[in-house]
């Protein structure tokens, strides 16, 4: 019986199937069109032209230097995260003290930061750090604030971990550095490569970090660049979405391989 | 424990039959990690996010430029946001904000994760696209919605018969509405994912019971799924609703907190008192007063989820 399909909520499945593909094939669509198809036909309808000047219109105002700022800081912030929060899960899964699990609620308490709330002081370190506007003063905030997430999913992940194992390794008298790295760090690969998906998307997608403590072009990553050209040519709206396709392309291509750690990880915040 | 119940992970089947496992008798400390290992990362993370959360209030109670050096003034802060009618209104349109998205959210969210959670044919090609806003950054949704409502080039300038004159922009109750619509598409895809995990997990021995007391498919629904949810309902709530007191680039984006100060939230007006009126003091104090809004309410997620369980209800796994 339960097998049946279910009509109402199939029914209301694609009313949000069109609210989502509907956006997009505009935005694609009007991508490969000129601004007078757009401008002239509407951009609910077929495209009569084709063209590619969109793309090269976004690269031509700077975004091949946004895009390899906004690399940069995607990999470092990747770099940051898998350097301390495997040993800080591996500390909260096993370790016993009491001085791990205030660490581990001072995290928790983390969730509830929201960047806006520490965007003045942090204005205020990272002009006194000497760091503003450089690309370093955009990625030390933003991995921070990717610790509390990637700990939790982390942490999760290693709880898998059968206890047998590590009495086994216990037994044979490996240290707490041994078991990190011959069983929880090849176990937890799952883990690894949710929290490394989750991190990208934050970086990629930031914006009020870079908002707020870059300036110069040469700093400039591509939210910003996006939210630039939106200012500066606002009228040229098939340029303009050429640019958001454009910084769509990396998230999608890694979306396509990662679907389902980011999928799961993003499942397993709420839902616990 | 009900938090067993409620695993939102339904793939990983392995760890809900180590959950069940019977605690192993741990005696020994031997080759437990000590608290150290712990300290770089909480060290980082106290240096990029607790001391500015101590700096925000320090300086609320300080004068600052940006240029010279901050001057303590007191509560002169505090109280001219008190007395500033566009702060008041900024904290109304906050929650308004925030309330239209939980309302708009959590049947639609509900609705398609539980579609999400059954047996769909087409359901892995659906989800693909279902699930592309939830990638994209508040910005790439918000200058691609700007586009598409554009008064002149966009969707409206097509459907006057449903827009009128097609500015939504430049008045208060639609430049809400699109505010509101535009989180609603964004963030719907996340919480769908919540609630899918979340009615996979509902034990199937309830429907069949259900079945055998001749229950039909929309009685299982009412009395058997939603109350399995109530525990994600919550914490999604919680999301939602801290997401909406820092909803910031929308507004930046598609409104520039207008027409006037008409969807000037809170969250915008401190950007816009720090980092255009460069009076950072004002600013801090609004900052602080969001961060207390958002602890007070992940408070009650850490409670009601149980997150801070987490850890006795594991002990006999680690």
């Amino acid at each position: 019986m339960r097998r049946r399909p279910n009509y109402l909520a199939g029914a209301g499945s694609l009313v949000w199937l069109v609210l989502v593909g509907l956006p997009l094939y505009v935005m694609l669509a009007a991508t490969l069109r000129t601004r007078q198809d757009y401008a002239e036909n509407g951009p609910v309808s077929l495209p009569d032209s084709f063209t590619l000047d969109n793309f090269t219109g976004a690269f031509d105002s700077g975004f091949g230097q946004y895009f390899f700022n906004t690399l940069v800081v995607t990999a470092c912030v990747i770099g940051i995260v898998l350097l301390l929060v495997p040993p800080l899960a591996y500390a909260i899964v096993r370790s016993r003290g009491r001085a791990t699990s205030a660490i581990f609620r001072l995290f928790l308490l983390g969730l509830a930061i929201p960047a806006q709330a520490v965007i003045v002081p942090m204005f205020y370190l990272i002009s006194e750090a000497g760091l503003y506007d450089n690309l370093l003063g955009v990625i030390l905030p933003t991995a921070a604030f990717c610790l509390p997430m990637s700990a939790l999913i982390l942490s999760g992940s290693m709880r898998d971990i059968s206890p047998e194992l590590y009495e086994a390794m216990a037994m044979d008298g490996a240290s707490p550095r041994r078991m990190f790295f011959q069983l929880v760090m090849p176990l937890s690969r799952g883990g690894l490569s949710t929290i490394v998906v989750f991190s990208a998307l934050q970086a990629w997608n930031g914006f009020l970090f870079p908002l707020v403590l870059t300036q110069s072009d040469s700093t400039k990553v591509v939210t910003l660049g996006l939210y630039n050209f939106q200012t500066a040519h606002g009228i040229d709206i098939p340029g303009l979405l050429g640019a958001v396709v454009l910084s769509m392309v990396p998230i999608l291509l890694v979306y396509l391989f990662a679907r389902r750690a980011l999928v799961q990880g993003l499942m397993g915040v709420g839902g616990k | 424990m009900t938090t067993h119940l409620t695993s939102a992970r339904p793939a990983a089947g392995s760890r809900k039959e180590s959950r069940r496992r019977p605690p192993a008798p741990s005696t020994t400390t031997v080759g437990r990690p000590s608290f150290a290992w712990a300290v770089p990362a909480a060290l980082f993370f106290a240096l990029f996010a607790i001391v500015p959360l101590i700096m925000v209030a320090v300086l609320s109670f300080m004068s600052w430029d940006g240029i010279s050096s901050p001057e303590f003034v007191g509560t002169d802060n505090w109280s001219r946001l008190a007395d500033d009618p566009v702060m008041l209104k900024s904290i109304w349109l906050t929650l308004l904000l925030t309330v239209l998205g939980v309302v708009l959210q959590t049947p639609l969210s509900i609705l398609l994760g539980v579609w999400a959670a059954g047996h769909q044919r087409n359901r892995a090609v659906l989800s693909v696209i279902y699930f592309i806003p939830l990638l994209l950054s508040a910005t790439a949704v918000s200058v691609l919605w700007r586009a598409l409502l554009d008064p002149n080039f966009g969707i409206p300038a097509e459907a006057t018969w449903l827009f009128g004159d097609g500015n939504l922009f430049g008045e208060q109750t639609t430049a809400i509405g699109v505010l509101a619509f535009v989180s609603t598409w964004q963030f719907t895809p996340f919480h769908t994912l919540i609630y899918q995990g979340a009615a996979r997990a509902v034990p199937q021995v309830l429907y069949q019971a259900a079945e055998i007391d001749g229950a039909g498919r929309y009685r299982q629904f009412f009395h058997i799924t939603l109350p399995q949810l109530r525990t994600s309902m919550i914490t999604s709530m919680i999301l939602m609703i801290v997401g909406g007191l820092t909803t910031f680039e929308t507004v930046l984006i598609l409104t520039q907190g207008g027409p006037g100060t008409d969807t000037t939230i809170s969250a915008y007006y401190m950007y816009d008192k720090a980092f255009k009126s460069f009076d950072y003091g004002i600013g801090s104090a609004i900052a602080l007063a969001l961060v207390v809004a958002a602890t007070i309410i992940s408070l009650i997620v850490v409670r009601v989820s149980g997150y801070d369980k987490m850890r006795s209800s594991m002990e006999g796994v680690s």
